[in-house]
């Protein structure tokens, strides 16, 4: 049993306290002295030529500080795409720049060509609706196949919509095809993995303050990842040094991916806070978080899966086209590509895959990584085709699945698609799965729900994922323009408590419960003398942010690395203390002992000896306690699951209601079993809000028809069955200290394809030859489905 | 939000006072009108709220065993008050929106919006209820005269809706997901002459009574009474949430299954 508060202990969450208490404080709780506010004034077409912008009525307007359009910024750099996607042809990805405020064109609904600030939010509001801006409209851009086929484009310095055509792995495509070709039975599906709106709680905001003291300048906001957005600042977009630029992220309500990115209201408070010579705050209202947070997935793709008449995998291959939106964000041209195309040999010994995938500019907001990233994508096509593939050849999902998985005795196992996986047991986690949902005594609720006037119908998934992200000198090679290590620096007070600065930045995972059980249970002491501290670029040596479940695997490693410097320097310090030698010295329980004897000091006292350090081997030995650690990790994690759902249908209104769900997943060694399972519990919610809820939709004009908590339908309680979670007796990652494997997208990752593979079974035990419904599967979508069959 | 002033009248006539000034606008629970104004969608000069006036407040029952709910009265008091003596009318107010609309959100407002989506409306047309203003009376079937228009004239107040009570009722609601408003809502009501079938969420022309359902239903009040019935997907609403067809469809099912639920 793991000793309390340490690895493996259900510890409650610390933070909670605050949280639920209403003590957060987040960045729209800040008020700084002498703020003004920032309005942005964003499109309201899609596509449209800006004629002119007459600021003039609003200059004048009470309160109006200053007004700022995108001529303002022509002379600074653009937001960056942090990764270099190749296309087939060996051509650079097409990058048109992304400016602060648009400049020429409006691009999609929402995009900010204007800001103005003023002494009140509300007289910025109304000095706003003064801006005149005559914007020629042209005609919107927005589905994908008619943005390849068209001349109308979205950026005309690049003259195509098409921003790249990647192959994965092109030299693979002729076997592939070759394969395909001569199988015995090829499966074909068309799909849309729909597109998402992150919808964060929070929404975003950004306090900009200029010191012209020093010179230099803080913004405060709502960041996954302040390093980045400090690096991004500095490097590309402003141009302010970095050691001019301190970047905090406070309190953050939730990100999911849609807070990684730099965005450009935080480069517009920060200029805006030095021309006015004030600190500047914006904070969004809900509607722009609908319209201007970066989206997720939107893939339009045709998949097909060959085998023998066995069921033995041949090959899979897709073409895929994916929506960036209007602009690329900063992890866009990655999502799609490594973290989709490298997946897509699932759990699975299939020799031969090949993926097409073409990314398509679009009038519509910029799409980058959701919760899952390109990994929900992989697993949603790969695993609703086997299903379909099942029912063609008459067999078992279960069973087809593990004719082709990888066994454990085959791992390390380098995948069709590239990746090396280092460890898993996919069987024992269907065995897990199978008998958690008793498929026995399926047949027995299916009658129950038969009488009711119910379809009922089971289905089952099998996942596999690359998260903690990820190996710098991998990711180099693939084009990414940044290293993704992290880093932590343990500083020891004299009094012996601690302090920890880690570059993963908590927003709902439980770093500051999590972090502080494993540092306490590595030195023998009570977490709760163990503080973390984060989301500061002023306090901590670097980080690379928390998104691609990296933190406890990248940053939680390099935390690692830096208790254990610590304690070797603290076993040198307690040799001397204790007039011995440092191989002598054991180190157990918070006391260093010399081995065979009772002599022995505290970790405490070793601590204070440090910071106070009379009779101490200065020759040796700096003074003071506190190690810092950069950590890049030697591989990907992969994390897999088994997942089952049980649905009823309503045959005559089409809605679906889930009954059971079951989660078994591989997250290697686990920290705290109670925030992994929460971890699981949020993720399968969002993706049962996209397989059932989540609506996303454009008009053919560009406007966004669910742009509102009236349209766009979050999953809620009553949406939701009970979950049956279970996560233990996984198997370690072989290549970091802690074993861990990323825990924070498994859920989103493995339920799409378990919803809707049980829904379509359910239509087809109602004698329905319905063998594919697109997400999300309303009760209108269905019940059309159902009455076309 | 624009700046506006507020006026708290505590008497009917105070408020019907207050609304003849120019572009003063009346605010029930505010459960419309405050997104509205939110979102800078109506510039009024004056809100003059109407939930401080206590005779416009509470339920009784009128000599002929009417319910009679006072216009400022919220939801959550109608669950609680009308259950004991119309029960299909207290049920429905239970299911409008979630406990904090049910505690701000008036039946004098929601009639007086009108929205296609909202549930009071089928109560009132499936009851044959009467409007009662500080006017006049309006008898609902006269009352509802498509989406978001009323017979009410500018500055008219509903002062409280009598509702004649049935033999039997019930309101089937078919949630559109998002809102939670009805995708389809369906209010039956059998009186001793006859059944009046009400449909809210629908139609682009508002809430509607489906006659043919009437007629059949009078002469047999169970769900088989529907069979060979359909409903026109004419005029029916399209939006993300459903087709006309779907809609159509829904009707008849809905209706069902209030009748089932009913009987």
């Amino acid at each position: 049993m793991p000793k309390d508060g340490g690895i493996g202990a259900s510890t409650t969450r610390r933070e909670d306290v605050r949280f639920l208490t209403g003590k957060g404080k987040y960045t729209a709780d800040i008020n700084v002295f002498g703020q003004a506010a920032a309005i942005f004034v964003r499109s309201t077409v899609a596509n449209g030529v800006i004629k002119s912008i007459d600021t003039s009525a609003a200059e004048s307007m009470p309160g109006v500080l200053a007004v700022f359009t995108g001529e303002d910024f022509v002379d600074v750099g653009g937001n960056p795409a942090g990764w270099l996607i190749n296309s087939r042809d060996g051509e650079p990805m097409k990058e048109p720049k992304r400016p602060v405020l648009a400049h020429g064109k409006v691009r999609h609904v929402g995009d900010a060509y204007a800001a103005v600030i003023a002494e009140t939010e509300q007289q910025a509001r109304d000095a706003a609706e003064e801006i005149i801006a005559d914007i020629e409209e042209l005609p919107a851009i927005i589905n994908m196949a008619d943005a390849l086929a068209g001349d109308n484009v979205v950026h005309d310095e690049i003259g195509t919509n098409q921003c790249f055509d990647w192959g994965w792995i092109e030299d693979n495509r002729a076997a592939t095809d070759e394969a395909i070709r001569n199988a015995p039975h090829v499966t074909t599906l068309e799909l849309v993995n729909n597109r998402l709106v992150p919808n964060a709680m929070e929404p975003r905001a950004s306090i900009g303050t200029y010191d012209a003291a020093g010179d230099s300048y803080l913004l405060q906001t709502t960041s996954q990842n302040p390093h980045l957005t400090r690096l991004l600042i500095s490097a590309f977009v402003l141009g302010i040094p970095e050691n001019k630029l301190t970047v905090i992220a406070p309190d953050v309500g939730g990100g999911f991916g849609s807070k990684i990115y730099h965005y450009g209201e935080e480069a517009l408070v920060l200029a805006a806070s030095k021309k006015v010579g004030r600190p500047v705050k914006w904070v969004a209202d809900r509607t722009e978080s609908f319209l201007s947070d970066a989206h997720g997935r939107d893939h339009v793709t045709k998949i097909e899966l060959a085998c023998e008449k066995d069921g033995t995998f041949i090959a899979f291959r897709t073409t895929t086209l994916a929506n960036v939106g209007a602009y690329l964000s900063n992890f866009s041209t990655a999502t799609p590509t490594f973290l989709h195309g490298t997946l897509m040999a699932g759990n699975y010994t299939v020799p031969n895959v090949y993926v097409n995938l073409k990314a398509v500019f679009t009038n519509t907001a910029p799409v980058d990584a959701y919760r899952g990233a390109g990994r929900p994508e992989a697993t949603y096509s790969i695993e609703r085709v086997i299903d379909m593939a099942a029912r063609e050849l008459g067999m078992d999902p279960v069973e087809l699945r593990r004719k082709n998985f990888i066994k454990r005795d085959q791992f390390p196992f380098t995948s069709a698609a590239g990746l090396e996986y280092d460890s898993g047991d996919y069987d024992a986690l269907m065995d897990k799965m199978e008998a958690i949902v008793d498929r026995k005594a399926f047949e027995e609720r299916r009658k129950a729900s038969e009488a009711k006037g119910k379809l009922r119908g089971l289905g089952i998934n099998a996942y596999v994922e690359a998260c903690g992200i990820a190996p710098s000198n991998l990711v180099g090679v693939l084009g990414s323009r940044v290293g993704l290590y992290d880093a932590a620096t343990v500083r020891v007070n004299a009094t012996g408590n601690l302090s920890v600065m880690v570059g993963a930045h908590s927003h709902g995972q439980g770093h500051e419960t999590v972090f502080p059980q494993i540092v306490a249970d590595m030195l023998g002491i009570d977490p709760a003398s163990v503080d973390i501290v984060h989301g500061d670029t002023s306090k901590i040596p670097f980080g690379m942010g928390t998104y691609g479940s990296r933190s406890l695997a990248v940053c939680g490693s390099a935390m690692v690395r830096a208790t254990e410097k610590i304690i070797a320097k603290a076993k040198k310090i307690a040799a001397h203390m204790l007039e011995a030698s440092a191989d002598d010295v054991d180190f157990a329980e918070g006391q260093f002992t010399v081995k065979g004897t009772d002599k022995s000091v505290s970790f405490g006292e070793v601590a204070l000896k440090a910071y106070i350090p009379h009779n101490y081997p200065l020759e040796d030995i700096e003074p003071g306690l506190e190690e810092t650690a950069f950590y890049d990790p030697a591989n990907f994690t992969y994390p897999s699951g088994a997942y089952a759902c049980e649905v009823e249908v309503d045959p005559e209104t089409g809605k679906v209601t889930i009954e059971r769900f079951t989660a078994c997943d591989d997250f290697g060694n686990v920290m705290n079993p109670m925030i992994v399972s929460g971890q699981v519990h949020g993720g399968v919610v969002q993706g049962i809000g996209q397989a059932l809820l989540e609506n996303t939709t454009y008009d053919e004009n560009g406007q966004l028809l669910s742009a509102s908590y009236m349209d766009y339908v979050m999953p809620r309680a009553d949406d939701l069955p009970f979950i049956a979670v279970s996560h233990d007796g996984g198997t370690p990652c072989t290549h970091n200290p802690l074993g861990a494997k990323g825990c924070g997208e498994g859920g989103a990752i493995g339920s799409p394809p378990t919803v809707v593979n049980a829904v379509i079974d359910a239509l087809q035990s109602g004698g329905k030859n319905v063998t594919h419904i697109d997400m999300p599967l309303t009760p209108a979508r269905v019940w059309a489905a159902m009455n076309n069959a | 939000m624009y700046a506006f002033d507020i006026e708290r009248p505590s008497t009917i006539a105070d408020a019907v006072k207050a609304l003849k000034e120019e572009d003063a606008q009346a605010l029930g629970g505010g459960q419309t009108l405050i997104p509205t104004l939110k979102q800078r969608l109506a510039m009024p000069s004056a809100l003059v709220s109407l939930t401080g006036i206590g005779e416009m407040k509470g339920v009784c029952l009128a000599d002929d065993g009417a319910v009679c709910i006072g216009g400022a009265t919220n939801h959550a008091t109608v669950a609680k008050e009308a259950a004991a003596h119309y029960p299909g009318l207290a049920g429905l107010a239970a299911n409008i929106g979630d406990p904090a609309v049910r505690n701000r959100g008036t039946i004098g407002g929601s009639l007086a919006n009108n929205d296609p989506s909202a549930c009071y409306p089928a109560a009132a047309l499936g009851s044959g209820a009467t409007i009662i203003t500080n006017a006049r009376e309006i008898a609902a079937d006269d009352y509802f005269q498509g989406m978001f228009e009323t017979a009410l004239e500018d500055g008219e107040v509903i002062t409280e809706v009598r509702f004649p009570v049935p033999e039997k009722a019930h309101y089937q609601k078919f949630v559109q997901p998002a809102s939670r408003f009805a995708l389809v809502g369906v209010f039956v009501a059998k009186y001793a002459d006859g059944v009046r079938v009400a449909v809210t969420g629908a139609s682009e022309n508002g809430v509607f009574r489906w006659s043919e359902a009437e007629a059949a239903l009078s002469a047999d009040f169970s769900a088989a009474a529907l069979d060979g019935l359909t409903v026109p997907a004419d005029e029916m609403i399209a939006d993300l949430h459903g087709s006309p067809d779907y809609r159509a469809h829904l009707v008849k099912v809905m209706t069902g299954r209030a009748v089932t639920a009913a009987a």
